[in-house]
């Protein structure tokens, strides 16, 4: 690594001043920036760690019924916290990396990083959660811009991510058995007014919603429905690990065992 | 350089580190606790797995200075003071749960912190809480088996040795 | 019952202390006072030429020591190859130079370039960085036949293309083969990739280089399986250090597998910088640079035919094989795909004519050495799939025509220049038939249809050849070593004894298993034998642990030298028992008279040996210490049968083991528990292989698979219980202790099995594939169910 001052700010007030400071990073869990920082791909003159602010940690159902999730909150305590107000969110929750990993790892750092094979983007992105930062408030759908690319300025800080909770819902994910991250994974959220589908880890351009499954679900919530539906396989991801047509593939048998999760 | 402050393995510890200080380095080239390994730098094999605050982290993870203040716990202070193993740690010799030793430390932590949570978990609880644990030597067999039965449980229907 | 102690018994392992509380003591535990760091700069390209090289600017920096390029080399001796294989045209193999730093070009991602020695790791790598390399690349050469066509780029610009041998096994044999298969009632052939893996033990290499100036002495503390192996081929190759001068320790060893055995460029750069800087050097490796320095392991491309007559026996076997040695010759890479494969290819089986022909090539890859099982598992896993290809091309069960065609008769000698001494194949596939259940799997079968699954049923036979040895037969062979192993066993006063090996243990619980041998034989208390290996300073000549040969070569050795001891130690105690020699009888830890009750205890005659008042100082020299070199008269041949049982997704392509059976036949065995976890882990590695694991590199070289992000490594939801049994005993007729080699077993039996019942479960979901390709990815898997 290169060296680096490390503030620890106990307030989102404070985490922002520091993040003013030239070439000064935000840091959550750090289970993705250290690495990356061991590659020295990353050259932060200051890191603000946002681990020590209590106000951006814990699990809450707001007012409007909405489940409000602090963007310092580790994996690990939504996988507990969530379980019976959203059980579909706390089971992804669980299934991130491992245990060592959701001990430190938060939601806001995940959600701010973007990383194409990240878990949490396909809930924010499938329930239509909000991302709530030091300054505003973004909708899920202008807030996901491609790979590891977001709505979020410079300096702005994930305080909090608000999810719609959904009727119903469920993570399907086949892993990339390396790194354990999704090689293809759909998020399936069912509403009272429809459902909405958010893929991850298959496609070029990131996080995506697979408007086709949507709109065939809202129809007639079964896998079914479905099964005749597919994604291009030119906008997928080719790699080792898998050609843009085996995660095209994937993109639906992963959406039909959602749907069949959620059915029973 | 920061002073960092911490309680390891219930003892007081301190020490000056850089920003980029690992809390692996510092357990290890400060404090001289040489248990704790390094087996990677992707936050992939949990050969470095500690607690912090009763939690299991890997130590190649996370920052010194995140650390100060904290309790952490490490493989050095796992066994009773006269050196008696612990539960898991007899359980890990008994079954033969390690041949070349060096991810042993992190599965043993990392083992602590299922049973504390999971007192009796099962095979496939255990096998998944071990994601984040790489063993090249025991093909893992005789590690689901030292775990379970440090939990307590009955190990019979496992395949002898 | 099982015995409680000495040799047949479970006895904890006495390791497993320090390693459970954090007390091992390995390479990279040690730290001396005053050492500086080196970080190596390496090529990020595989194939260009070296214009230059300027350190001016990282020289300045802060911290710097001393920076070192391929000039500072030019000296000094090649990294060496210990083996030299000869051709099918008796021409000796190519043998490129192989620098300790890269001078005039770079071969392969990863070879280093230059060398920064400073105060801390971090001064190291952020000069490593200022280094300014002008590098003009050239095209690479990846794929092995593209490498020996006419016109490829050289790796070598001073030797004739790419091929490093062609050799052919037993050439003489050629025409009687190729005659056989113009007479085959049927001929199956297959075509298969053997995967190229990355051994990856947890502990990444590491090594610290010291020098004292006042004595002239260097130290090297290194990660390796052989550590007088290393000193002779540093010291004298490369360096030009006598033994005497050199001490090399390699204490508590993080894992194997194989890419330890050899000798690095980072072991001789330490060394050499220790002295250059005047303070010790180390270097640590971390993951990502072990995927690019570590000697790779397989990675063999094979054309293999079988001939059968009418009534199914198997009339001739012939196999044509790529391997690849990467851009230099890793210390052992010649005799892999050449000594320790061809040599193995008529398996279980009487096939009474074999020719093999292997073509090593130079590619801008890493090195390419042996990874547990080494050519071993390459022979076993195409043959295994030719013959489960036969079975069904023929319509016959695979395990028929595997029975019917076993060796039964031992000694066997085959057609490739190996006699088998002892086995018994049809007693390890009956005991695998009875363990896995054969007659319950169509229930089982149903059972995963019904969640929507295919269920796949494979086995397979292995044979392998351990303890490789004699020494004479080696040297003929090509080998640039003697294959002996030496142990001292030194008796202390009070009766307790130390046993020095050259064997190392890095795993494989030596300090228990060899303490309960010795133990025995005198009948004492395991506690009262101590074993020490690792160290050249402490440990007589000894050539180091891999290939299954610590038991039935070094436990030799250490068994020798105990019989000299009980031998000296029983003229004493016949001296102080007033009886004729032969009298005389050791028995549970004492000296007793034959038919009467005078008896000396173990104890009395030791002190005796160094108090010696009353003692024969007239016949026998005070002291009692031994050493023994032991020198096998031929290799041992465990062998056995596996079976695997595999789940498969059809809509995702996933594999799931559900089951894996293991009976094999080691012959003796000291300690079953440690004998089962050898198993285990090589079962892990094997079912990885075939499953998971897969070097890649891209057209131009770059290593894709370069992190454990990408390197598939089996964690523990990815594997199953095993089920091993090793109560099918022919003993070894050669070694005292009738033992065979146990380490490497598992990863040599297991993918043919995994891969056939893969294709067992495809083609009861109406697929039939005839062959496809490890690792069998979820991803391969999908394809070929849709091809």
């Amino acid at each position: 690594m290169y060296n680096f001052d490390v503030e620890r700010p106990k307030t989102v007030a404070d985490a922002v001043n520091a993040l003013a400071t030239d070439e000064a990073q935000p840091m959550s869990g750090g289970q993705t920036l250290i690495p990356t920082l061991k590659a020295r791909l990353a050259m932060p003159s200051v890191l603000v760690s946002l681990s020590g602010i209590d106000e951006m940690k814990g699990v809450r159902k707001g007012d409007d019924g909405r489940l409000c999730i602090g963007g310092g909150t580790t994996h690990a305590t939504v996988a507990a916290e969530a379980a019976a107000d959203f059980p579909g969110l706390a089971g992804l929750a669980a299934r991130i990396g491992d245990p060592a990993v959701r001990n430190r790892g938060t939601i806001g750092g995940s959600v701010a990083n973007n990383d194409p094979s990240a878990c949490y983007p396909a809930a924010v992105l499938a329930t239509g959660a909000t991302v709530v930062t030091n300054n505003r408030e973004i909708a899920a759908d202008d807030y996901f811009q491609g790979m590891f690319a977001t709505a979020l300025e410079e300096g702005e800080i994930v305080t909090e991510v608000k999810f719609p909770i959904p009727q119903a819902s469920h993570y399907e994910k086949h892993i990339q058995p390396a790194s354990r991250f999704p090689l293809v994974a759909v998020f399936v959220a069912k509403f009272a007014d429809g459902v909405r589908v958010a893929v991850t880890g298959a496609s070029e351009n990131g996080v995506f919603r697979w408007t086709e499954a949507e709109a065939a679900l809202g129809g007639a919530f079964n896998s079914d429905t479905v099964k005749g539906l597919t994604v291009d396989a030119a906008d997928m991801i080719s790699d080792l690990h898998g050609s843009g047509a085996y995660r095209a593939h994937l993109v639906g048998v992963m959406t039909r065992r959602a749907v069949d999760a959620i059915n029973g | 350089m920061t002073q960092v402050k911490m309680t390891v393995n219930g003892k007081t510890a301190s020490g000056h580190v850089e920003g980029r200080t690992l809390l692996v380095q510092f357990l290890r080239e400060d404090l001289g606790l040489t248990g704790t390994h390094v087996g990677c730098d992707t936050s992939q094999c949990g050969a470095c797995v500690v607690h912090v605050n009763g939690q299991a982290v890997k130590a190649c993870s996370m920052l010194a200075v995140e650390a100060d203040g904290a309790d952490v716990a490490t493989i050095e202070g796992q066994a009773a003071a006269d050196g008696t193993l612990n539960t898991i740690q007899q359980a890990f010799q008994d079954h033969h749960g390690l041949q070349c030793g060096f991810c042993t430390p992190g599965m043993v932590m990392s083992a602590a912190a299922l049973l504390k949570d999971n007192p009796k978990p099962t095979v496939a609880e255990v096998r998944h809480y071990l994601d984040g644990n790489i063993c090249r030597c025991t093909g893992y067999h005789n590690i689901v088996k030292a775990i379970m039965a440090a939990s307590g449980q009955d190990i019979g229907a496992i395949a002898a040795e | 019952m099982p015995k409680d102690s000495g040799i047949g018994a479970s006895s904890k392992r006495r390791e497993d202390i320090r390693f459970l509380t954090g007390d091992g003591n390995y390479t990279d535990d040690i730290n001396i006072h005053g050492q500086a760091y080196v970080h190596f700069l390496r090529s990020d390209v595989a194939h260009g030429t070296l214009n230059s090289v300027n350190t001016d600017a990282a020289a300045a920096m802060d911290g710097v020591v001393k920076i070192f390029t391929g000039t500072d080399f030019e000296a000094v001796g090649s990294i060496p190859c210990g083996w030299q294989v000869t051709d099918k045209h008796g021409e000796v193999m190519q043998e490129p130079r192989h620098p300790v730093l890269a001078h005039g070009k770079v071969r392969h991602v990863g070879e280093p370039i230059a060398a920064v020695v400073a105060d801390t790791p971090e001064q190291a790598r952020d000069a490593a960085e200022a280094i300014e390399v002008d590098i003009s690349e050239l095209p690479a050469v990846i794929d092995m036949k593209e490498a020996v066509r006419d016109g490829a780029p050289k790796v070598h610009d001073d030797l004739t293309g790419n091929l490093c041998y062609d050799w052919g096994f037993v050439e003489e044999n050629k025409g009687a083969v190729d005659a056989a298969f113009e007479k085959a009632a049927h001929v199956t052939t297959l075509e298969l990739v053997n995967n190229r893996l990355v051994a990856n033990p947890m502990e990444p290499r590491v090594a610290v280089g010291d020098f004292a100036r006042s004595t002239g002495d260097y130290t090297l503390y290194t990660t390796s399986q052989n550590p007088h192996v290393i000193r002779l081929l540093m010291g004298a190759f490369v360096l030009g250090i006598p033994e005497h001068k050199l001490r090399v320790v390699a204490p508590d060893v993080g894992g194997g597998f194989g890419t330890k055995i050899f000798h690095y460029q980072e072991e001789a750069f330490v060394t050499f910088a220790a002295k250059a800087c005047n303070r010790p050097v180390k270097w640590t490796s971390s993951r990502s640079e072990a995927f690019m320095s570590d000697a790779h392991g397989r990675d063999h491309v094979t054309k293999i035919e079988l001939a059968l007559d009418a009534d199914n026996n198997f009339t001739a076997l012939r196999t044509d094989t790529y391997a690849n040695m990467g851009a230099y010759l890793s210390t052992f890479a010649p005799s892999v795909p050449t000594w320790l494969h061809g040599t193995l290819m008529a398996g279980n089986y009487k096939t009474p004519l074999i020719y093999v022909n292997v073509k090593a090539v130079f590619t801008n890859t890493v090195p390419v050495d042996a990874y547990r099982g080494a050519g071993r598992p390459e022979a076993t896993y195409q043959l295994e799939r030719l013959v489960d290809k036969a079975a069904h091309e023929l319509g016959v069960d695979p395990i028929k025509l595997r029975r019917q065609n076993f060796v039964t008769e031992f000694p066997y000698a085959t057609p490739v220049a190996v006699e088998y001494d002892t086995g018994d194949y049809i007693a390890t596939m009956d005991k695998l038939e009875e363990m896995a259940d054969v007659a319950g799997f169509a229930a089982r079968r149903q059972e995963s249809e019904a969640k929507g699954r295919l269920r796949g049923f494979g086995v397979n036979c292995y044979i392998e050849a351990c303890g490789i040895a004699p020494s004479n037969l080696v040297g003929q062979l090509g080998a640039r070593a003697g294959l002996y192993e030496s142990a001292t066993v030194r008796v202390n006063a009070t009766g307790g004894l130390v046993v020095m090996t050259g064997s190392h243990s890095h795993g494989q619980g030596h300090e228990t298993s060899f303490a309960q041998v010795v133990a025995e034989m005198i009948g004492i208390d395991e506690s009262m034998v101590e074993i020490v290996h690792g160290d050249t300073d402490r440990v007589p000549m000894g050539m180091g642990t891999y290939g299954s040969r610590s038991l039935a070569v070094g436990g030799s050795a250490m068994v020798r030298a105990t019989e000299k001891i009980i031998a000296k130690a029983r003229k004493i105690a016949s001296h102080l028992l007033e009886a004729s020699e032969t009298d005389v009888e050791l028995k549970d830890g004492a000296f007793t008279v034959a038919g009467t009750d005078k008896s000396v205890a173990w104890g009395d005659v030791t002190l005796a040996a160094y108090v010696p008042h009353n003692y024969p100082l007239e016949e026998i020299e005070p002291g009692l210490e031994e050493t023994a070199f032991y020198d096998p008269a031929n290799f041992t041949y465990p062998s056995g049968a596996y079976a695997c049982e595999v789940e498969l997704d059809p809509e995702t392509g996933q594999v799931t083991v559900e089951r894996f059976f293991a009976a094999d036949d080691f012959g003796n065995i000291v300690n079953p528990m440690i004998v089962t976890g050898q198993v285990h882990g090589g079962l892990a590695q094997g079912i990885g292989q075939a499953l998971m694991e897969n070097c890649t590199y891209d057209a131009d070289g770059q290593l894709l698979s370069a992190s454990y992000m990408d390197y598939a490594m089996p964690r523990a939801s990815d594997l199953p219980f095993y089920d091993v049994d090793h109560s099918c005993q022919t003993p070894c007729t050669h070694n005292p202790l009738g033992v065979k080699g146990c380490g490497e077993a598992g990863a040599i039996g297991s993918p043919p099995a995994v891969v056939n019942a893969v294709l067992d479960a495809m083609r009861s979901g109406g697929k039939d594939v005839s062959h496809i390709d490890m690792p069998v990815s979820p991803h391969r898997v999908w394809e070929a169910m849709n091809s």
